[in-house]
Order: structure tokens, then C-alpha cells, then sequence
């Protein structure tokens, strides 16, 4: 069953079009990541989905009722902010049981309800506290209790780990993992922090520009992004990308590509696509890349000099050049690479993704 | 630990013992008399005499006789010291027909201040939450129409305000002119609401709406307890606005019901009988003393407001 459907939803802020026609749909207990650059319009869709924004077209369902026009305290959903978003002058107590209050809800059924959502949460000793007194991971423990306590259908977070520390944000996303795991609801999640999106997403859509480039699951979108927008966007350091041409004649009689003097062979490429384009872009990710003694064993191999060494700890990252193109591959922690070294890289073509030149689809 | 310590000492010098216990150390000493001190604490002195010295003389002479200020020395402190001129003032001072001084005005000029304060100040802090959280349709027309007539000159509006009290059967009374003084404290008070609730975080209003709270249960509840610093602006520019006017009080009042200012300006420039200094001192500080006692008592809340409005603003 769908959980979260949305039909040709436009939004418009005057004459710009934020969001266009776009239409999505959510399974029920499915944790989406809306993933994409600063001002594509991840936050507008998510206040759309809430009623927080009245839309200019379009339908939005939740559990299968039309809400398009509805409150948003009558959608089922909740929501959680990057900014916390605290009552400040209520306690956290007041601030868990303020929604369950505006609903008129009993207040014996208030104190066991917030009493459960802090239990969850571990926030038991922090009731009485102002959010003032709080750190910035248990506050927003305590704006994700706020959605908790009134046992919505879908969560709705608003890049809800950005303006924490970089450890306290990875402890956090496992809790938000785990808490998805024990509640099973629908949870969509906006960041733009990729390994938020590839840790916690069932399925991720990229968007750009108002518009949902890929939907699918992580390793989908990681291993077989859809055009190159996607495969540039996804990845840190991004993936190496060639400008060449698409001809036959390879190894088997296959086709290969050619850029400069060099060739790699296509025979082992998974076309998706029966059209061939003259004009490709070719691209394999740092760390599908092999080095050394490695190298030699996969399909395709070449040298290259090594610009740049950059030890990352758990890997290093290596600038090289491949035929007078910038070129960069991963190797493990403790290599002893030097700037101005020879070395032999190669890779699998079959793990490569390939772009029209021209339409930037996937090939 | 003994490693630091070694590149201490060759960072410090040749011997770092004794630079350690000579050295400078702690809070740096300033002079108490360097020459930054004395500009600032004679510009102090200095503006702070200007606005004192008036306040002395006025003090010293509502406390004299009529034939001690005969003698012209206008700062020699009041030798029979005698509260008459100010019992004089309150009570039995003539105005016009009236001869019981100040009294009447005083309480005229609460009952315009207390409805002017409590109306203009609930209309406009509802306004200006109205304004930057709901941003309803044409809320940016009508923010721009009143900010327009808050730069209209009053002088141009006299005489239709005459007009529509006259109509409305309400000029020349006390409601007359709380409405007035409402209206006129509109345009400003709600810019400075406004102002106050554009500054809270939009993220807090849209979680009290995810959790089901509406227009007014989002006012009192979320709203207006973090705006209380500048409710408290509001209510120290509106009592002392109204409390001072002078021009609305003359036109749109009648002797029975004139304002404490219109009255206190009739004591000062009656034109019969001797002109008796002491009494005017005494009733001009007793005029004054409203505003000045709120100040007294909310300056520093006045200041914690106007900072919390500036830092966020
Ligand atoms: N109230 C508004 N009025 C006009 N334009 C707006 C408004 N809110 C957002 N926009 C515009 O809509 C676009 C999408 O904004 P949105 O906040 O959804 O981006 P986002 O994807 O959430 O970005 P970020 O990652 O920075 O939060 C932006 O170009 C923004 O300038
Ligand atoms: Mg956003």
C-alpha cells in the first residue's frame, strides 16, 4: 500500500517554479532520502507534503486520502526541523505534550504517551528541562519526541542532523535507523549529506532543479545512476569522467572507446540503451579503480603519473594523469605512492557508467 | 609531559623559571586616570549636569516661598522649605472656571491612558503576528498602507478626525479621543511587532502548526511569551506618547475632560495675578512624574527589549 503519493505537484513562489509536476509515491514504512544540491527544492516539497505551503497544482495522498487541502495537524504526519524548532519558554515535557494538548487529548493518556516517547528517546532525565539547557543532540531528540508522541503516520525531517557535530551526527543517524526499524512508519528525510542518504535510505531521489532526476535505492543510484547529473553528484571525490568516442573494432570485435591515444575496451559493458552515440562520456568512480600489481589482472590497464597524494587515513586519495587528463583513484591507508611516480592503474569496464554526450542519459 | 616542557624552554628563553615568576601575568592593569577615563567620564558629567541642572532648579524652587524667589537667586536651595506650592498645584490651582488644580487633569489623562495603552498594544502585536507568520493575501499592500500613514503629518488629519468624532457622537469625550491616540500608535507599534515576530524562527511556527495549533492558540501560546521584552517597549512608548500629548488633548477634548498636559499648560500661562513659579514648578514635575516613574521601574527591561529587537532584527 502506498503510504505517501504525490500526483503533478507544481509550486510556484510567484513567477519561479519550484517545484515542477512532479509526482512521487512512498510505501507504506519505506524511509525515503530527498537528496540534492542547496535550492532545489527538497525543504518545499517536504512542507508541501505537511501543508505547511499551499500548492499551485497538483494532489497529495496520504494512506490513500486526498489531504491537498487539508490541515496540516489532519494529515497524520510530523515533522522535525533542522533548527529544533523548541517552544522555548515550555519544558521539554511542555513541548512533548503541547500537540497532544491542542488536540484535546486526556491527560492521563499525555503523561503515558510522553512518558513512552522518552523512554524511546532517553530523554527521561531532561522533562523539566527548558530547551536552553539542552545540547544540540538532545534537542533534537526532543523535536523528534514532539512527531512521536502524537503517533503519526509519516515523519518528516528537514535535514535534521545539519546542525550538529560530526560525531554527534553519525550516533544520531544510527538512533533515527534504529528508530525506523522499531516503529515502521514512513519517514522521509531531506539532506544533503550523501552518506546520510546512502546509511538510511530505503530509496533516494535526487532532485534538481524542482525535479526528481532518480528514484531508486541506494546502491542503485550509487552503481547505475541514470545520467550524468546523478553520477557527478553522487560520490566524494566524484567520479572520473572521459569525453570520447564510441566506435567498433575492439578486443572480440566489440565496441570500445576511445579518447586520445587510449582505448578501452566494451565488450563487458551492460548497455542498457540500443542507441550508440558517436559522442560519450565515460565514467568510473575513484575507488573502482585498482593500482599495481592489481591493475594488470583487470580488462583494462594504462599508466599514469601521479600528481598529487592526499592520505585520507582510512584511504588515500591519488591525483594522476591518464593520457594528459586529471584522473583520480583510491588505495588503501598506508601506501607509499609519491607525487611524480609511474604507476599502472587499471579497472572493469563493466563497473564504468557510460552517458550520451549529447542527452546526458545513461547508455 | 616533559617533552612540552622542554620546548617551553627554548621557546621562552634562557631562563624560564625566573621568566614565569617575574613575568607579566593575569589581568593586564589599566590606570584609573588615563586620559580615555577622563573623556568619558567628563562627557557623563557633563550631559548628565545638562539634563540635572533644569530638574534641581525646578525642585528647589516648588519648594520655596513666593518671597524667597522674589530674591532672584534661582540655585540657592530653598531656605524655609514649604510643600504648599505643591498642594496648591494638585488641588486648588485655577484653571479657567475650575479651581481645583491638577487633580481633575490626572485622572483624565489615566483614564486616555490606560484604554489607549491596553487597545493600541492588543491590535497591534495580533497585527504584526498577523503580518509575518500568516502573510495572507495583501498582507504587504496593507503593511505599506499603514507604514505610509505613520509618515502622513497629524496636522493634515485634524480636522477629518474633528469631523468623524463629531459624527460618531464620541468628540469632545474621553473615548473620543482613545481612539485617537489608538489609532495614531498603530502604525508604529505594529512595525515594531512586526519587526519582533519576523525575528522568531519561521521553523517554530510551522512545528506549533504541524502540532495542530491555530491562529490564536499559536498567539498566546508560543507568541506572546517569547515577546513580553517587547511588549514591554511597546507599553513604555505608548504611556509615555499619550501620557505627553499635548495637541490631541487640546483639540479633541473639553475643558471638563482635558488631559493633565492641557491643563498643566493652563496653570503656567494663566494671565491673572501674579505668576507664582513654585506652584508652575511643582505642577510640571507632577506631570512629569508618571513617565519618569516608568522609566525608573522598566528601564532595564526597556533596554533588554530594544537590544533583543536590534540583535535579532
Ligand atoms: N517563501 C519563498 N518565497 C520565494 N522563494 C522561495 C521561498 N522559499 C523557497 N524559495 C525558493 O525556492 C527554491 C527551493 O527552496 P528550498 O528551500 O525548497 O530548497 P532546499 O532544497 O531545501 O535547499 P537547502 O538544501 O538549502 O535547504 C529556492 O530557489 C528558494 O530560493
Ligand atoms: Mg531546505
Amino acid at each position: 500500500m502506498q503510504s505517501v503519493s504525490i500526483r503533478d505537484l507544481t509550486l510556484k513562489f510567484g513567477a519561479l517554479e519550484v517545484l515542477k509536476s512532479l509526482s512521487l509515491d512512498i510505501e507504506d514504512g519505506e524511509f525515503l532520502v530527498l537528496l540534492g544540491p542547496s535550492g532545489c527544492g527538497k525543504s518545499t516539497l517536504l512542507n508541501c507534503i505537511a501543508g505547511l505551503l499551499d500548492i499551485s497544482d497538483g494532489q497529495i495522498f496520504i494512506k490513500g486520502r486526498n489531504v491537498t487541502w487539508e490541515e496540516p495537524k489532519d494529515r497524520g504526519i510530523g515533522m522535525v526541523f533542522q533548527s529544533y524548532a523548541l517552544y522555548p519558554q515550555m519544558t521539554v515535557k511542555g513541548n512533548l505534550s503541547f500537540g497532544l494538548k491542542t488536540a484535546k487529548v486526556p491527560k492521563d493518556e499525555i503523561d503515558r504517551k510522553v512518558a513512552r516517547a522518552a523512554e524511546v528517546l532517553q530523554i527521561e532525565a531532561l522533562l523539566d528541562r527548558k530547551p536552553s539547557q539542552l545540547s544540540g543532540g538532545q534537542r533534537q531528540r526532543v523535536a523528534i519526541g514532539r512527531a512521536l508522541v502524537r503517533d503519526v503516520d509519516v515523519f518528516l525531517f528537514d535535514e535534521p542532523l545539519s546542525n550538529l557535530d560530526a560525531k554527534l551526527r553519525s550516533e544520531l543517524r544510527v538512533e533515527i535507523k534504529r528508530l525506523h526499524h522499531r516503529l515502521k512508519n514512513t519517514m522521509i528525510y531531506v539532506t544533503h549529506d550523501q552518506i546520510e542518504a546512502l546509511t538510511l535510505a530505503d530509496r533516494i531521489a535526487i532532485m534538481r532543479n524542482g525535479i526528481i532526476q532518480q528514484l531508486a535505492s541506494p546502491n542503485e543510484i550509487y552503481n547505475r545512476p541514470v545520467n550524468l547529473y546523478v553520477a557527478g553528484f553522487m560520490g566524494s571525490p566524484g567520479m572520473n569522467f572521459m569525453e570520447g568516442t564510441l566506435t567498433g573494432g575492439g578486443p572480440d570485435g566489440g565496441p570500445q572507446l576511445r579518447f586520445g591515444s587510449t582505448s578501452i575496451p566494451l565488450d563487458r559493458y551492460p548497455f542498457a540503451a540500443d542507441a550508440r552515440p558517436e559522442k560519450v562520456i565515460f565514467g568510473i568512480r575513484p575507488e573502482h579503480v585498482s593500482c599495481g600489481p592489481a591493475a594488470a589482472d583487470e580488462p583494462f590497464s594504462a599508466d599514469v603519473e601521479i600528481e598529487v597524494v592526499e592520505p585520507m587515513g582510512a584511504d588515500t586519495l591519488v591525483w594522476a594523469i591518464l593520457d594528459g587528463k586529471e584522473f583520480r583513484f583510491r588505495v588503501d591507508g598506508h601506501s607509499d605512492l609519491d607525487e611524480g611516480d609511474h604507476v599502472r592503474i587499471g579497472f572493469d569496464p563493466a563497473r564504468a557508467s557510460i552517458f550520451d554526450a549529447g542527452t546526458e542519459l545513461r547508455l | 609531559m616533559a617533552d612540552v616542557q622542554t620546548l617551553n624552554t627554548v621557546a621562552v628563553g634562557t631562563d624560564p623559571v625566573t621568566d614565569r615568576i617575574s613575568g607579566p601575568r593575569g589581568a593586564k592593569p589599566r590606570p584609573k586616570l588615563s586620559r580615555r577615563n577622563i573623556f568619558i567620564y567628563g562627557t557623563l558629567i557633563v550631559v548628565a549636569a545638562y539634563y540635572l541642572v533644569p530638574l534641581y532648579v525646578m525642585v528647589v524652587t516648588s519648594l520655596k516661598g513666593m518671597p524667597e524667589i522674589r530674591l532672584g537667586n534661582i540655585f540657592a536651595p530653598p531656605v524655609d522649605i514649604t510643600f504648599e506650592p505643591w498642594v496648591k498645584a494638585w488641588a486648588t490651582a485655577c484653571t479657567g472656571l475650575n479651581c481645583d488644580g491638577l487633580s481633575r487633569g490626572f485622572w483624565n489623562s489615566v483614564q486616555i491612558t490606560v484604554p489607549s495603552v491596553i487597545f493600541s498594544i492588543a491590535v497591534a502585536s495580533v497585527n504584526g503576528y498577523a503580518l509575518s507568520n500568516w502573510r495572507f493575501k495583501g498582507a504587504d499592500t496593507f503593511f505599506t498602507i499603514l507604514i505610509v500613514g505613520a509618515f502622513i503629518p497629524y496636522q493634515v488629519m485634524i480636522y477629518p478626525i474633528v469631523i468623524l468624532l463629531r459624527e460618531i457622537g464620541l468628540y469632545g469625550t474621553l473615548w473620543g479621543l482613545v481612539i485617537v491616540h489608538s489609532i495614531f500608535g498603530m502604525p508604529i507599534l505594529t512595525l515594531l511587532f512586526r519587526n519582533y515576530f519576523s525575528s522568531v524562527p519561521e521553523e517554530l511556527f510551522k512545528a506549533a502548526r504541524v502540532d495542530g495549533a491555530g491562529f490564536w492558540r499559536i498567539y498566546f501560546v508560543i507568541m506572546l511569551p517569547m515577546a513580553l521584552p517587547i511588549f514591554v517597549v511597546a507599553i513604555i512608548i505608548q504611556i509615555t506618547g499619550v501620557w505627553n500629548d499635548f495637541l490631541f488633548g487640546v483639540i479633541y477634548t473639553k475643558p471638563d475632560t482635558y488631559p493633565m498636559t492641557v491643563q498643566l499648560n493652563n496653570i503656567v500661562n494663566s494671565v491673572q495675578g501674579v505668576k507664582e513659579y513654585n506652584v508652575n514648578m511643582a505642577a510640571t514635575i507632577l506631570t512629569g512624574l508618571v513617565p519618569l516613574f516608568v522609566y525608573f521601574v522598566s528601564g532595564k527591561l526597556f533596554v533588554r527589549g530594544i537590544a533583543a529587537g536590534a540583535v535579532k532584527g
